[in-house]
């Protein structure tokens, strides 16, 4: 993976060092309020419902052992002995204190870690597929592309105080892991048709929230070279013209679909025709330097099938079927990328205790090249295990609890933090998603349901994608209650699709029966060999609603009870 | 303060801690993290002087986020926020019953 | 309202008037609606400039470059970050006069704002007496170097690092 040269080194300091003393000056009132805010918001500092939020930029979800083990420390130290993996693959620790925060820094910056632009509205951390490297899918690895874009967003002078929020994600793979279309800018490496080059799809005015949009090709074919160029044509525009009238309307997918696609793309390209390319690209060589941090690590020859990995999956059932969920095929012969699922039945989605971290930072170190990944889904990877490690790996997950077999199922449920923590929730996630885990914890019915993905998300920000899940799930309020809207058919994959939805909603009480109901419908119809996707694609959602309406309808007859 | 309309009475103040991020409780002369040490304001006079100290120790750099809540009172005097979002800023997050206030202090425990 | 530069607070040799004529001075800045009429008025050595919201058409004001000695542009809040666009558009294709941010921006967008194009600038009063001429300067030497190219640093780390490869291969090749 990428390490930081003495330049990185530098800057990475110099920003702990800059921080440090933008706290002292809110502390002695040169910074109002109003204006420290978006500054620590651009290093990754919330004040939540119960005290400061932190984020941690995790780039690309990609993670060293030492890293995570420093972020263990600072769990113990600092916060309260756990953090929390986000959907944009970083992590979050919930208690930390503004007084501490320069200090936390510093820890960060000693493994190669910052929070630079982890919030505010500026380009964000660059995510992309987890199984980079990995997939037998994949046309090329994304991380050099993702690293390259990291460098050139980080206090970008110009980009730094856009209309809003802006994020950009990179896949490399036919199976889009990513989510590319649902991104400010999404960024598909693809082969040109006719000259076999390799170069960018580029995708411009996907998102979720308020309005979701599946965004729109604005590049068919973007040559490597003119990367930065092009991202930064397109920044531009959406600097000079992105709406700031309305906080709502201000993300670039509102700009794009205002003014079409087509005026967006002309647009770009006249003020991509002005730059002059090769005093702004990174040149061929950077390009391999970063490159060359990614080269697969040294894999032992190996046999295609391990002997020792299918006899104790003969031998042993719940190893079996562990390995059957959370196990991911490896491009390279005798190797699993596997799934440390963070979605232990009850527990809420994502958290991670310090001991875990370690145990979990141990197993990189010593199965995996010393590597791990975050995903968007609040998992954390293994990238390259040989397969007759699986069962001890296993074997030490089982002991820490974190041996789920639940990876794309039914109870791997993404839930946002909600308003057990976030100051903008309008309801919780967390207690929904713990009582959906409950009630379809048994592991046959979830075999039987097969791949199903429940997001939920406490308010319409929708950090938890809801809108993108094959169920989704939005917490609001209603009448000083808190109100759960249900919406079937959304896909996160290269199918991207946004749900619909279903009906009036409903109490949190209500929701783990609702659910099971819309499960239902689907083991009912569906045809052999379908999953709950294409259920709900061939027969529509119609069927399901008809259910949803029915049950909702004779729910609202009985008295509202409040919550608890 | 130009606010357009006041929470009904009785009401709490609270805030968040400006080092420390922690939500803190007026008084009526300082901060408590303890929400049973909540000054209830029961008239507008003393919400008025409940929201000048707010102002006051936010131009000092003492907290941020200050507002008032509109609460009920138990029969042990105990201010409850009438909105559920405010009553989690007085417990904590409600999956982790060992962290924030639900676990620090006796008196604030869910309803 | 105070005026500063990279070496820090300076004069400020412009005025500002809605109309030119002789009495207005040798250096005039008018408003971007008045200027048709200020550079059809202006006196031989008069030099003009004009303060710019930030969401004009750059063409606009380049198609009047030569003629203009000072172009600012406002920062109606600091979190507004339009003027850094126009700035960079303008010079990116060939303004050569003065710019000047002016408005809310605050201390520690000073590096951007030179970043950007700028060459110096005029924050409002309220902004300044929070934050003094010496937060100006130390904002503006925080952070040494960037990643960006093309951006006025040029010690930014691609091209140092390009130049450190540059080295080593002539090294080698001796
Ligand atoms: S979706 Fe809303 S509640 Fe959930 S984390 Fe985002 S802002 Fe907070």
């Amino acid at each position: 993976m990428y390490r930081y040269d003495q330049f990185d080194e530098r800057f990475v300091r110099e920003r702990v060092a800059q921080f440090r003393a933008q706290v002292k000056r809110r502390l002695d009132g040169s910074l109002s309020d109003d204006e420290f805010k978006p500054l620590r918001l651009m290093n990754g500092l919330y004040l939540q419902l119960h005290a400061y939020m932190l984020r941690i930029a995790v780039p690309y979800g990609t993670l060293a052992s030492r890293q995570l083990r420093q972020l263990a420390l600072i769990a113990d130290r600092y916060d309260r002995g756990y953090g929390h993996f986000t959907t944009r693959q970083n992590m979050q620790f919930n208690w930390a204190k503004l007084r501490d925060v320069p200090d936390i820094l510093g820890l960060l910056a000693d493994v190669e870690m910052h929070c630079i632009q982890t919030s505010g509205n500026c380009i964000r951390n660059v995510t992309a597929d987890h199984f980079a490297g990995v997939a037998a899918d994949e046309l090329e690895d994304p991380r050099p592309t993702a690293e390259l874009i990291r460098q050139w967003s980080s206090l970008h002078p110009e980009f730094s105080f856009l209309p809003r929020k802006f994020k950009i994600a990179v896949t490399g793979a036919e199976h889009d892991r990513a989510a590319v279309k649902v991104h400010d800018i999404g960024l598909r490496i693809l082969r040109h048709p006719d000259t076999g080059e390799t170069g960018y799809e580029v995708i411009v005015g996907g998102g979720l929230g308020r309005t979701p949009y599946v965004g729109k090709v604005v590049r068919e074919f973007l040559p490597r070279r003119d990367l930065l160029a092009y991202l930064e044509a397109i920044v531009r525009v959406y600097n000079a013209d992105g709406r700031r009238d309305n906080k709502f309307k201000a993300r670039i997918k509102i700009l794009v679909h205002e003014i079409g696609t087509e005026e967006f793309r002309r647009r770009v390209e006249e003020e991509f025709a002005q730059l002059d390319g090769p005093t702004i690209n990174a040149d061929p060589e950077e390009v391999a330097r970063i490159a060359a941090y990614f080269a697969p690590p040294a894999y032992e020859k190996l046999p295609a099938k391990s002997n020792a990995y299918e006899a104790h999956r003969a031998a042993n059932p719940a190893f079996a079927t562990w390995a059957d969920a959370n196990v991911f095929p490896h491009r390279v012969p005798g190797y699993a990328a596997l799934t440390i699922s963070l979605k232990a039945i009850g527990e809420a989605p994502g958290d991670i205790s310090s001991e875990q971290m370690r145990l979990v930072a141990d197993l990189a170190e010593k199965y995996s090249f010393d590597e791990l990944r975050v995903t968007h889904m609040q998992n954390v990877v293994l990238a390259h295990v040989r397969q007759a490690d699986l069962f001890a790996v296993w074997q030490k997950l089982c002991e820490a609890g974190l041996a789920t077999p639940n990876v794309g199922l039914i109870t791997d449920i993404i839930a946002c933090p909600g308003l057990d923590y976030c100051a903008l929730a309008t309801a919780r996630s967390i207690p929904i998603a713990q009582a959906l885990s409950k009630r379809f914890a048994d592991q046959a019915r979830q075999k039987e349901i097969g791949p199903l993905g429940i997001k939920i998300s406490g308010c319409i920000n929708a950090c938890g994608h809801h809108h993108i899940g094959n169920i989704g799930i939005l917490g609001l309020e209603k009448n000083g209650v808190e109100n759960y809207q249900i919406t079937l058919g959304g896909d996160a994959t290269e199918n991207a699709a946004i749900g619909g939805h279903l009906g009036p909603g409903i109490d949190a009480k209500d929701v783990p029966d609702a659910i099971e109901r819309l499960v239902d419908v689907y083991l009912a119809q569906r045809e052999d060999g379908e999953i709950f996707i294409d259920t709900v694609r061939r027969i529509g959602v119609t069927p399901f609603k008809e259910v949803f309406v029915a049950k909702t309808h004779a729910k609202s007859k009985e008295p509202e009870n409040a919550v608890a | 303060m130009a606010q357009p309309k006041r929470v009904p009475l009785p009401a709490i103040l609270l805030a968040n801690d400006l080092l420390d991020g922690d939500v803190v409780f007026s008084t009526g002369n300082g901060w408590s993290r303890n929400p049973a040490e909540a000054l209830i304001a029961r008239d507008d006079a003393a919400a008025d002087r409940l929201e000048a100290q707010a102002k006051a120790d936010f131009a000092a750099q003492l907290v941020v986020d200050a507002y008032l809540v509109d609460v009920s009172i138990d029969a042990a005097g105990v201010p409850t926020p009438r909105h559920f979002r405010e009553r989690f800023k007085t417990l904590g997050p409600s999956n982790r019953p060992d962290l924030g206030k639900q676990a620090q202090y006796a008196s604030a425990h869910p309803h | 309202m105070p005026l500063l530069d990279r070496k820090g607070l300076k004069q400020n040799p412009f005025v500002r008037a809605e109309v030119v004529d002789e009495t207005a001075g040798p250096n005039v800045i008018v408003p971007w609606a008045q200027v048709q009429a200020a550079l059809a008025a202006r006196a031989k050595d008069q030099q003009i400039g004009v303060d710019l919201p930030n969401n004009v058409a750059y063409g606009d004001v380049l198609a009047l470059a030569d003629q203009l000695a000072l172009v600012t542009i406002d920062f109606p809040a600091f979190t507004d970050g339009r003027a850094f666009t126009l700035a960079r558009r303008l010079r990116n294709n060939g303004f050569q006069g003065v710019l000047r941010a002016r408005g809310n921006l605050i201390a520690d967008q000073f590096p951007y704002a030179f970043a950007c194009g700028f060459d110096e600038v005029e924050p409002s009063e309220a902004v300044y007496a929070r934050q003094p001429e010496e937060q100006w300067l130390a904002a503006a030497g925080r952070i040494t170097h960037t990643y960006q190219r093309n951006y006025g640093d040029a010690g930014n780390i691609l091209d140092q690092r390009r130049a450190a490869r540059l080295a080593k291969e002539q090294a080698h090749d001796k």
